[in-house]
């Protein structure tokens, strides 16, 4: 008898293997939503043109304004005249017009009447105000960050881990030198430099990158340099300097790879500052030019129609945050695992 | 410290004469100024002329003196579009920028501060949660968006406060949480890390362990070291306070040095944009300066590094 109870047990505590405390579990100890998101990100990006709708810069001016799918119609209830004024238009409805709604209508009667059309499945999320699909603007979006801030982090990141390298190899005043530029880089107003940069030489996707490289390089080689000057130290690294090899090959072969867990952790976390900043830019109108569909400047677009049209301004919004916010989850998991001692980092 | 003080204060000055480099590279790169001046019937003798009035006909390194004398004088010419000195513009402006960052400034650490001392006391529970939300929230949102959603909600639909201006009291609401929420975030996560760093430490055991209250604890043994930290930080945002301006003013048309700047660019009003971009620099460079400064006195390792 006793030996059933203790059966029952066994059965009863078999785990299963998807439980909500489990799941939970999971999403906290993996970053499973932030990967996700991401992973949607960059296949937009990526089969943009593929995913995509609808054309993101042709619109059709007749089905402009409309509203996601899920809105229903908006309705308002006028009065029926016999004829109608401009000015009173909004309170009012002609009698003729009012026939075709409802076949009884009388004058003086109250008769509902649609003002908005419905969403449509055509439109997932909605039109702007020239009838672009909005959701393939959404899409097209990512494509425009994920370029920026992928050829922003190659070029400012090669930049800066070279001067970085460079510093903390030689020291003296080639650190000097270097370390003041960083400070000073640092110490610019980005984003007023970014504005009069733009006016001076006109908007255009090739400023951009070359504002951002200028914001991202310093942060790699101040990170690079505080590596270099421990890793320097290193055995290894004195033994290869007695066997003869290069400085180049030193620093390429034997001192790099030792920032590496360090430069993937602070590339995660700066590439969405830069999203952040470019959609900035962008929103000013000192962004990539347009029509091209960048977020920021979606937002810009959809701003003075909010009252309305809600959603044009939502949901390219929405993006760059889910994005932003996706790419810092996953870099504070990353530091967590990859480099502890960052932690104090931001 | 003197050595320190002498390098900090070059950066600064280096710092502000790039700007100034930039701002000049763009006033001759924006075409001469000759072209709008003089009337279809000149002959070339006034083109000269002008030029030599103007000091235009020197070489560039030359016309980069006279424009750093006129700077230094705070002369700017005058704005195209209002017909007076830019100067004058822009000191009128700065009143209400600096009530925004100083609101802005005050709310990031009425949030920030409190919230990330209560997030690592009670670790793991639902403040903790909300904190670390509300942080995320505020890193990862794009302020423009923040502000014009805020505005959709508290303006447009609820009709709780103005959609933007000056003129109304209550229109600083708005305008204050979306500029002071991205740092009120930073502020919360540097508590936060801080304050389960030092409650992890031998000495709070030591003060637990000798029967100190929870409550003493927590003020007078970890907080005064956490605060460290963030109160650098809380430095470096009052210069950042004054460039994350640009956006939030525009958003709501506050009338502010931001707001004036994206105008002067976008109706090529040069003489305001650089007085602006001037102003901006000196405050932006002048607080990261006293600050670091600061910061050095009361944290000695710094100088070194």
């Amino acid at each position: 008898m006793a030996n059933q109870d203790f059966a029952d047990v066994l059965v009863a505590g078999r785990p299963r293997l998807i439980s909500l405390p489990g799941v939970w579990r999971a999403i906290r100890t993996w970053p499973i939503i932030p990967v996700f998101l991401l992973s949607l990100v960059v296949i937009s990006g990526v089969a943009a043109p593929w995913i995509a709708p609808h054309d993101p810069d042709r619109g059709i001016l007749q089905e402009r304004n409309l509203p996601p799918f899920w809105s229903g119609d908006e309705t308002t209830f006028k009065t029926v005249a016999e004829t109608v004024g401009l000015e009173v238009q909004g309170k009012f409805i002609a009698l003729r017009l009012a026939r075709q709604i409802d076949p009884q209508a009388a004058v003086g009667d109250s008769i509902e009447v649609v003002i908005r059309p419905a969403g449509s499945t055509k439109y997932l999320l909605g039109t702007d105000q020239l009838g672009r699909d909005l959701l393939s603007r959404v899409i097209y979006g990512a494509r425009i960050s994920l370029i920026v801030a992928l050829i922003t982090l190659v070029v400012g990141g090669v930049i800066g881990v070279t001067l970085g390298l460079m510093a903390g190899w030689y020291g003296g005043w080639t650190d000097e030198i270097i370390m003041r530029l960083v400070d000073v880089m640092l110490s610019l107003p980005l984003i007023l430099v970014a504005l009069v940069l733009v006016v001076a030489l006109g908007q255009s996707f090739s400023v951009i990158v070359t504002v951002l490289c200028l914001f991202i390089w310093p942060r790699f080689a101040r990170q690079v340099r505080g590596e270099v000057l421990t890793l320097k130290t290193k055995d290894y690294v004195a033994l290869a300097k007695v066997s003869g090899a290069s400085t180049p090959r030193i620093l390429l072969i034997h001192i790099f790879p030792g920032t590496i867990n360090t430069l993937i952790v602070v590339a995660t976390l700066q590439v969405g500052i830069v999203i952040l900043l470019e959609s900035v830019l962008s929103f000013l109108g000192a962004g990539v030019p347009p029509p091209t569909a960048a977020w920021g400047s979606m937002v810009a677009d959809g701003r003075d129609r909010l009252a309305g049209f809600w959603w044009i301004a939502t949901f390219p919004g929405l993006a760059i945050m889910l994005t932003v916010m996706s790419l810092n989850l996953f870099g504070d998991w990353l530091r967590d695992k990859l480099d502890p001692r960052l932690r104090q980092m931001r | 410290m003197q050595k320190f003080l002498v390098r900090r204060f070059f950066i600064s000055i280096i710092t502000v004469l790039i700007v100034s480099v930039i701002i000049f590279i763009m006033s001759r790169a924006a075409g001469d100024p000759r072209a709008m001046l003089l009337d279809d019937y000149s002959t070339m003798e006034d083109w000269d002329r002008m030029g030599a009035a103007l000091g235009l006909d020197k070489p560039y390194y030359q016309q980069y003196g006279i424009f750093i004398k006129d700077a230094l004088k705070g002369e700017f010419g005058q704005s195209i579009k209002q017909g007076r000195p830019a100067m004058h513009i822009v000191i009128e402006r700065l009143p209400a920028t600096l009530q925004l960052a100083a609101a802005s400034f005050a709310l990031s650490l009425l949030i920030g501060v409190p919230l990330g001392i209560l997030a690592a006391v009670k670790r793991g529970t639902m403040i903790d949660l909300f904190g670390r939300g509300v942080a995320l929230v505020g890193q990862s949102a794009p302020p423009f968006w923040l502000g014009i959603m805020l505005m959709f909600f508290f303006s447009v639909h609820l009709g709780w406060v103005p959609p933007f201006g000056r003129d109304d009291p209550k229109g600083i609401i708005l305008p204050a949480i979306t500029l002071g929420w991205f740092y009120a975030a930073a502020n919360l996560r540097l508590i936060r890390s801080a304050m389960l760093d030092v409650l992890d430490s031998e000495y709070i055991k030591l003060a637990r362990a000798k029967g100190v209250s929870s409550q003493s604890v927590i003020v007078k043994h970890a907080l005064r070291n956490a605060i460290i930290p963030a109160l650098t930080f809380a430095g470096v945002t009052l210069g950042a306070l004054v460039t994350g301006s640009l956006v939030v003013e525009t958003v709501f048309a506050w009338p502010g040095l931001g707001k004036l700047a994206v105008d002067a660019l976008f109706a090529l009003d040069y003489a305001v944009l650089q007085a602006v971009v001037i102003v901006f620099t000196l405050l932006y460079v002048a607080a990261s300066f006293t600050v670091d400064v600061l910061y050095a006195f009361i944290d000695p390792r710094i100088r070194y590094t």
